[in-house]
């Protein structure tokens, strides 16, 4: 430890740090002890223990809202882990040419994050003018937009919007992290006569364990938090889907329709529990900080 | 067999690529024809230019030229955060990598809690806070929250920590170079990576975000280009019958909304484009062989 350096050393790099706090304490710390605080107390700033929790549980939209959110995050981190995994795979050790050109073109849709891609997709699934029209009819059953977006599909097409999205940019970075693994490697297992599967699967697939994890701690996350696609398609519904569809739309109409900021504050602790759950249990099932990684 | 393997993988790939690539293609052709054409018409046929200046005609007229307004907000909302966002981000995450003053562990264990915690769950206590603060309905209530961007500290933490020799910052100390100048002379220029990483981030994710100005802004002349085309959407028959007059009042139909939606992705594209091979490369470290 250099003690002896002029200035202080105890203090180097707090001046640069400085400009952040405010920031830090405004945006990140506050507000979430302040949610914290609302959940736990009435209008009227007084102690209420679980009451605020128990109230939004038992409010007849909770279920639903849960439901269709716990759905849609299951579909889409389903997709997320087997399609960005095997394209990922099936795009390493590829003609870098051909390779390259697939990752550009699954990426792009990510330029059309948010409010962006729910409109794309609404023309999508409007059988008047979708190139998939005859998927629409075969699949969903649709042959009027109406039916398309009927609420028994909706979870499954806002999976489909993320991992449009969403899903390229992932297999960007998994590709990324199959180039770290090292050439020596396979060629030692295709000389041990693994063929392409078996490298697949038994090498690559347990090195870019730590990536997996990532993607669906974050994806988890974020998942339950939906918000724009419900929003936006309820615009667009003819009334068929409920402005209280998703978890964090209920907690917006609770905090600016019926001014009740203690029942948003416990919904929104509420997802925050769920995603920290969710979190544990993808560490532990996929062993991301294990001592040997 | 081996044909075969190659042939499915093939398939495999391509399938997903006419997924991710074939609404792309759609919305690129959709303002080149009419709105009947659209119904009419093959989906992958191309109109012609005509329609699409009647379609901007259209746009730009709708609700006095708000379509204008809601991109220049936008580029100003999100080009001030991040500027914000760069100015502080990268010294703290140089502060917080090679300092080691008191509440370091801290503020970095803070800045990782927030960071995993999605930003949708923050918007309401923030909108309070704010509200509070007289701030709710200026332009600074969206452009201090976009400005907060831990992801960013994380980044430059991390390059600062691991990519950055501590002994080089130390010899410029030796030469006499205060903090400050070693900052800026030393660390600052090795830094352009993790700058050009922590610019797409933050320039993306607060072009997309919806929820914080939804929450925070009323007048539609305040709204940024997300929000913007969620009005328009309620504003067209084409998905929203209720609209009086079938919409002749507003001309907007779909290849309005087509239009507005690919225009509004404009400045994110070019930001994607240019940003793949900088992105794996800043992400996942070295390695990269292409």
């Amino acid at each position: 430890m250099g003690a002896t350096r002029k200035r202080g050393p105890q203090l180097r790099g707090l001046p640069f740090v400085l400009p952040y706090l405010p920031f830090l304490i405004l945006f990140g710390i506050a507000p979430m002890v302040y949610a914290l605080d609302l959940a736990f107390t009435d209008a009227g700033g007084g102690w209420v223990g679980v009451d605020n929790f128990t109230r939004t549980y038992n409010d007849f939209r909770f279920m639903p809202a849960m439901k269709h959110v716990l759905i849609y995050t299951t579909v889409w981190l389903g997709a997320l882990m087997v399609f960005v995994v095997a394209l990922a795979l099936l795009l390493h050790g590829r003609a870098s040419r051909a390779s390259s050109t697939f990752r550009f073109l699954y990426y792009l849709p990510g330029a059309l994050a948010g409010a962006a891609a729910v409109l794309v997709w609404l023309f999508m699934l409007d059988p008047t003018v979708s190139p998939a029209s005859f998927l629409l009819h075969h699949v969903l059953g649709a042959d009027f937009f109406a039916q398309s977006i009927a609420p028994g599909n909706l979870p499954y097409l806002f999976a489909m919007m993320a991992f449009w999205t969403g899903a390229g940019g992932w297999i960007v970075v998994m590709y990324g992290a199959l180039n770290t693994i090292p050439p020596d490697l396979e060629q030692a297992a295709r000389i041990d006569g693994a063929n392409a599967i078996q490298i697949a699967l038994r090498l690559k697939l347990p090195l870019i364990r730590k990536w997996i994890a990532y993607m669906l701690i974050l994806s988890f996350a974020t998942g339950t938090q939906l918000f724009v696609e419900p929003e936006i398609v309820q615009h667009a519904s003819f009334g068929l889907v409920p402005d209280t569809w998703s978890a964090n739309q209920l907690a917006y109409q609770l905090a600016f329709r019926f001014a009740d900021f203690n029942g948003a504050a416990a919904i929104a602790v509420d997802l925050l529990a769920i995603g920290l759950i969710g979190a544990v249990v993808i560490v532990m099932r996929t062993g991301l900080f294990r001592a040997d990684d | 067999m081996r044909a075969l393997g190659l042939g499915v993988r093939t398939a495999i790939l391509l399938t997903f690529a006419v997924f991710f690539i074939a609404p792309v293609v759609w919305l690129l052709l959709a303002p080149t024809k009419s709105d009947e054409a659209l119904i009419t018409s093959s989906p992958f046929s191309f109109g012609d230019f005509d329609h699409v200046a009647l379609a901007w005609k259209h746009l730009d007229a709708f609700s006095d030229h708000v379509y204008r307004r809601w991109i220049t907000n936008t580029l100003y909302y999100a080009l001030s955060a991040t500027a914000i966002t760069l100015v502080v981000s990268v010294p703290a995450g140089y502060g917080l990598a090679l300092g080691n003053f008191p509440g370091r562990k801290l503020v970095l264990s803070a800045t990782l809690v927030v960071m995993i915690m999605p930003a949708a769950a923050l918007v309401l206590p923030i909108f309070l806070e704010l509200n509070a603060l007289h701030l709710i309905g200026s332009s600074l209530s969206i452009i201090l929250p976009f400005a907060f961007f831990p992801f960013g500290v994380y980044l430059a933490y991390l390059y600062y920590a691991t990519a950055i020799p501590r002994d080089l910052l130390d010899a410029a100390r030796v030469d006499g170079c205060g903090e400050l100048q070693t900052f800026l002379r030393v660390a600052l220029p090795l830094a352009k990576p993790v700058v050009a990483l922590v610019f797409f981030f933050s320039f993306v994710s607060d072009w997309n975000n919806f929820f914080l100005p939804y929450v925070m802004l009323a007048d539609s002349n305040q709204y940024p280009i997300t929000v913007g085309l969620s009005n328009l959407l309620s504003s067209t028959p084409s998905f929203n019958p209720s609209v009086g007059g079938g919409g002749q009042s507003v001309n907007i139909f779909k290849p309005e909304l087509a239009l507005a939606t690919l225009l509004a992705v404009v400045p994110v594209a070019i930001v994607f484009v240019l940003s793949q091979r900088a992105l794996v490369r800043g992400l996942v470290g070295g390695g990269v062989k292409e």
